[in-house]
């Protein structure tokens, strides 16, 4: 098997053992880059000098004997919403062209200091608003799996990325699904933590109260070994939770026998495309198979949970966004303006794009006096009644599972002019950000020769368990089916 | 008709913590331009916000002083504007969940108390400071502005009367209690001119019992720009009441150099903030036992020292309220106090002749070059008559100015009184032999002739006769009473 096609911690091993060193992985992967982004365009900028110069570093220290971090040598992809000191930090956003930021995310710092080396910053739907990776102000990403084709968002140049080879691993940011949908689309693993479980010191946000970091890879071993590095207390950030953290990977037992399953009916039968219904309905059976009781539940607020979360994430991006202003940074508009609000207002016209203004409008709008109690107050309310609904199946249930995403991946185009159909992209997955809980999307299969997810929702904190019960899943389904380019 | 006048206060308090309220800069005061500045408090992308507990303590503090209700589980709000020295265009603060509510402060008026109803204490976050560089000096027709992010982040408390003023006089009375609390609890600078304690005010005039516009006043930099905004306001609305003429619900900027207030721009001021909670940061449920811990621990305040000092030490209603107005004239009076002297004489010479030396030289009084023992030691002497009253008033400018002790300038100077009556006998004696006309003038009665003879025994001993036994050898002599 050749590196690019290798998880993580086969990579991690390697290096270890001295077969193969940092600086060649790290060549390997530039050069899979340079052969394939033109066609996938996964990154918005590729480090590759940075990427080289600290390969190199961790080959002195092996060979000094010195630790060089638990996945010295390793490559990886980062979204380009995390900020890197000294190394541009976009968001996908005209906004913020040429912006290098003065410090390092708290998950940057975490996974430098693991060993890993960042090739590159991956491409994202602008301030990760979007299904598509289409609302990039450095253009889109093309899924590896068939080019005509999305590959899902907004993390999707992390999600094509280690689809098409160009890194082993990514680290994506998910609001709304924006971790699992793409990992559904584009055939990876992709797990959204328990809020406060990764710190968001450095994740430019979204809306605060629902974006979490969390691993996009090959294997659910790379994932939980992944989220071993990112998580964990950070006095940074205020919502972090305190406390000792699991053995991610030491609880990859496979062993799920005994345990039960609850299918959510208002995730997995309206809406939900054919192909999706069939491998997710064999997947289900796989799962009764390895001994899991599986029963059909009906959580009802989940109906309500697209609308409640297209108050929320707007009404906080709205006020998140009112930072780009071209005062202190970023982009300013050209030219003279008569006063600060008429700089202001051209900055923010011909800064942002089209989908970001529309969630400003709609949070503005949704926040003003008059209007915060029908909506804000009346969302917050679906949001404790979706906590609720969680919490009661939790008293029944180890593990929820439906699939990630009701449809594979759409054609480049073919909803970008449709918010409407393209926010229900994400109906499988909002309800988990809006609850706060861990989930992961696993590939299942393949419909039409497109990647299928299946999404393993746990209780806060479980996040072993959700592990563990797609760890057991993977084995069995054995999906390895890899997107020719 | 009848007027009456209602005035609610809104007043920021920079709490004088280390670090900012949500990041680890320095909140200290001055500093080059944007030096006190981090990825925090200049918003740049990614960063996050955590709560400074030394602020919340400090805010804790106020309220308790202002005899609040704690509330146990308050909620940090956005509120969302734009405006260039506000780095996220939106201030971390609280809304409808503040840190505390339902107090009170009691301002002494002299012949009668107001008590004035405190709405609200909240924190929230200061936001930087603009020099707008063009004619107007406001950000309308400013050619560029200048913005300085230092002061953005330093925690602020915001404490809310109810609309229980009814005079400018009242006002500033309430703010200067109110500053004067701030200072014993050791939380806030309190610099009105350096703008670490600030105040707007609600202003309505109620025609019998009918309440009137209210209007907003801002810009009110001192004591005594409060005192004079409020009057003028006040009567500005009268007169346009009395007028007939209307008035409107508006925002006026006082303008202390031309003494009135102006309306300010509409876009200027406030608009539909959008509130909302903070996300990125946790409620405050402040532990029961920590509150009541902060309760016990309250230093003295204001006004019970004021009231202890008219029972304990007899002084006047008004020298107490001045001397208690300000923590470190309270404090130096008490340490001159234990040199055994009498608290009034020692008293009247703090609010007398030493505040005047400070005021003049612009010194506080903790750096004041008299020590609260040397004031003793001159009380003393002049107790002990070994200096006149006057010659004190001379004594203690000259220990102000060189910081040497009374005692001290009264040796070195050979200041001491005469009183010795045989000492005194010559030189009376003398004077008789030197001015017999004014003799014959005491005489005969003339009073003006004592305050003459007076004179030349003063001039003879340059100053240092007691006076009592001066007069008392003249008229002996020339009287043959005393």
């Amino acid at each position: 098997m050749k590196i690019i096609e290798k998880d993580a911690l086969s990579i991690a091993g390697l290096i270890k053992g001295r077969e193969i060193s940092a600086l060649e992985v790290t060549r390997v992967f530039l050069e899979r880059i340079d052969k394939v982004e033109k066609k996938v365009k996964a990154y918005i900028n590729v480090a590759a000098e940075l990427a080289l110069s600290r390969a190199k570093e961790v080959d002195m220290e092996l060979a000094d004997g010195v630790e060089a971090g638990v996945f010295g040598g390793v490559p990886i992809a980062v979204k380009d919403v995390l900020t890197t000191r000294g190394f541009p930090t976009t968001c996908g956003s005209k906004m913020l062209e040429g912006f290098v930021p003065v410090y390092d995310a708290t998950v940057v710092e975490r996974i430098g200091r693991a060993g890993t080396v960042m090739l590159g910053k991956a491409n994202m739907d602008e301030f990760a608003m979007g299904s598509s990776t289409e609302n990039s102000y450095f253009g889109p990403t093309m899924n590896p799996w068939d080019l005509e084709r999305v590959p899902g968002g907004s993390s999707g140049g992390s999600a094509a990325a280690v689809a098409a080879g160009e890194a082993p691993w990514a680290l994506g940011s998910d609001t709304g699904g924006s971790i699992r949908q793409p990992a559904a689309l584009c055939g990876i693993v992709g797990l959204k933590p328990t809020y406060g479980l990764v710190s968001r010191y450095g994740l430019v946000a979204f809306a605060s109260s629902l974006d979490q970091v969390g691993p996009m890879t090959r294997t659910v071993r790379d994932c939980a070994a992944l989220l071993g590095v990112i998580a964990g207390y950070d006095p940074m950030d205020s919502t972090s939770i305190p406390g000792e953290l699991p053995d991610y990977v030491g609880a990859l037992t496979g062993e799920v026998k005994g345990l039960k399953a609850g299918v959510v009916r208002e995730l997995s039968s309206e809406g939900i495309d054919t192909g999706v219904r069939e491998r997710f309905g064999e997947t289900v059976s796989l799962l009764e198979k390895l001994g899991v009781a599986c029963e059909e539940v009906s959580l009802p607020s989940f109906a309500h949970g697209l609308s409640a979360y297209y108050i929320i994430a707007p009404a906080e991006a709205s006020s998140n966004l009112a930072r780009f202003d071209g005062v202190r940074y970023g982009y300013r508009a050209p030219g003279e303006s008569e006063d600060v609000w008429e700089m202001y207002d051209r900055t923010r016209a011909e800064g942002f794009g089209g989908e970001v203004k529309r969630r400003i409008m709609l949070g503005t709008y949704a926040l003003s006096a008059g209007y915060y109690d029908a909506y804000y107050a009346q969302a917050q309310k679906i949001r404790t009644l979706i906590v609720r609904d969680f919490g009661r199946a939790w008293d029944e249930y180890d593990v929820l599972v439906s699939p990630t995403s009701p449809s594979t991946a759409f054609k480049l185009g073919e909803k970008v002019d449709d918010p409407l159909t393209m926010y229900l992209s994400d109906i499988c997955t909002i309800p988990v950000n809006l609850a706060g809980i861990p989930a992961l999307s696993l590939p299942c299969g393949l419909s039409d020769g497109l990647p299928v997810g299946f999404q393993v929702m746990g209780p806060p904190l479980e996040e072993p368990k959700v592990l563990n019960v797609a760890y057991a899943l993977e084995q069995a389904i054995g999906f390895d089916a890899r997107p020719e380019l | 008709m009848e007027y009456e006048t209602i005035i609610g206060l809104e007043i920021h308090a920079e709490l004088s913590t280390e670090s900012k309220m949500f990041c680890g800069c320095s909140a200290s005061f001055g500093g080059g331009p944007n030096t006190k500045t981090c990825p925090v408090c200049l918003g740049h992308p990614g960063s996050l916000p955590v709560t400074n507990m030394k602020a919340i303590e400090y805010t804790m503090m106020l309220a308790l002083a202002l005899n609040c209700e704690i509330t146990p589980r308050s909620v940090f709000h956005r509120k969302n504007y734009f405006y260039p020295d506000m780095p996220k265009n939106f201030q971390i603060s609280q809304y409808d969940i503040p840190l505390s509510t339902d107090g009170h402060l009691d301002a002494d008026m002299n012949d009668y108390v107001r008590k004035v109803g405190i709405t609200r204490v909240h924190i929230e976050e200061d936001t930087g400071k603009s020099i707008h560089i063009g004619e107007s000096g406001r950000i309308h027709g400013a050619e560029y502005s200048l913005e300085d992010f230092n002061r953005a982040g330093i925690p602020l408390a915001e404490i809310v009367t109810e609309p229980d003023i009814r005079s400018a006089e009242e006002a500033r009375a309430f703010m200067q209690l109110l500053r004067a609390t701030l200072e014993y609890l050791g939380i806030s600078d309190c610099k009105m001119e350096e703008g670490s304690l600030r105040c707007d005010a609600n202003i309505s005039v109620a025609v019998d019992g009918k309440l009137g516009t209210k209007v907003e006043i801002k810009n009110m930099n001192s004591f005594r720009s409060l005192f004079r905004a409020l009057s003028y306001e006040e009567e500005r609305q009268r007169f346009a009441l009395e007028q007939g003429g209307g008035l409107i619900q508006e925002t006026r900027h006082w303008d202390d150099a031309e003494g009135k207030t102006h309306p300010l721009r509409s876009k200027e001021e406030a608009f539909d903030y959008r509130y909302f909670p903070e996300p990125d940061l946790v409620p405050i449920e402040p532990d029961p036992e920590w509150v009541d811990r902060l309760r016990e621990n309250l230093p003295e305040l204001p006004q019970a020292r004021f009231h202890r000092f008219m029972e304990q030490f007899g002084l006047a209603r008004d020298i107490a309220s001045m001397l208690t107005g300000e923590k470190a004239l309270a404090d130096y009076f008490e340490r001159a106090v234990e040199t055994g002297q009498g608290p009034e004489e020692l008293a009247k010479w703090i609010a007398g002749d030493l505040s005047a030396m400070l005021r003049e030289a612009v010194v506080p009084i903790q750096h004041c070059p008299v020590a609260p023992r040397g004031l003793g030691e001159l009380v003393a002497l002049v107790n002990q008559k070994v200096i006149s009253g006057k010659m004190a008033k001379e004594v203690l400018r000259e220990a102000f100015e060189t910081g040497k002790g009374p005692q001290r300038i009264v040796d070195e100077k050979g200041l001491s009184q005469i009183a010795d009556a045989h000492e005194l006998e010559v030189v009376v004696d003398e004077v008789i032999a030197e001015n017999p006309g004014a003799a014959d003038d005491m005489r005969t009665g003339k009073e003006q002739a004592l305050k003459f003879m007076m004179g030349q025994v003063m001039k003879k001993t340059r100053g240092k006769a007691n006076p009592e036994v001066a007069s008392r050898l003249l008229k002996q002599k020339l009287i043959g009473r005393e």
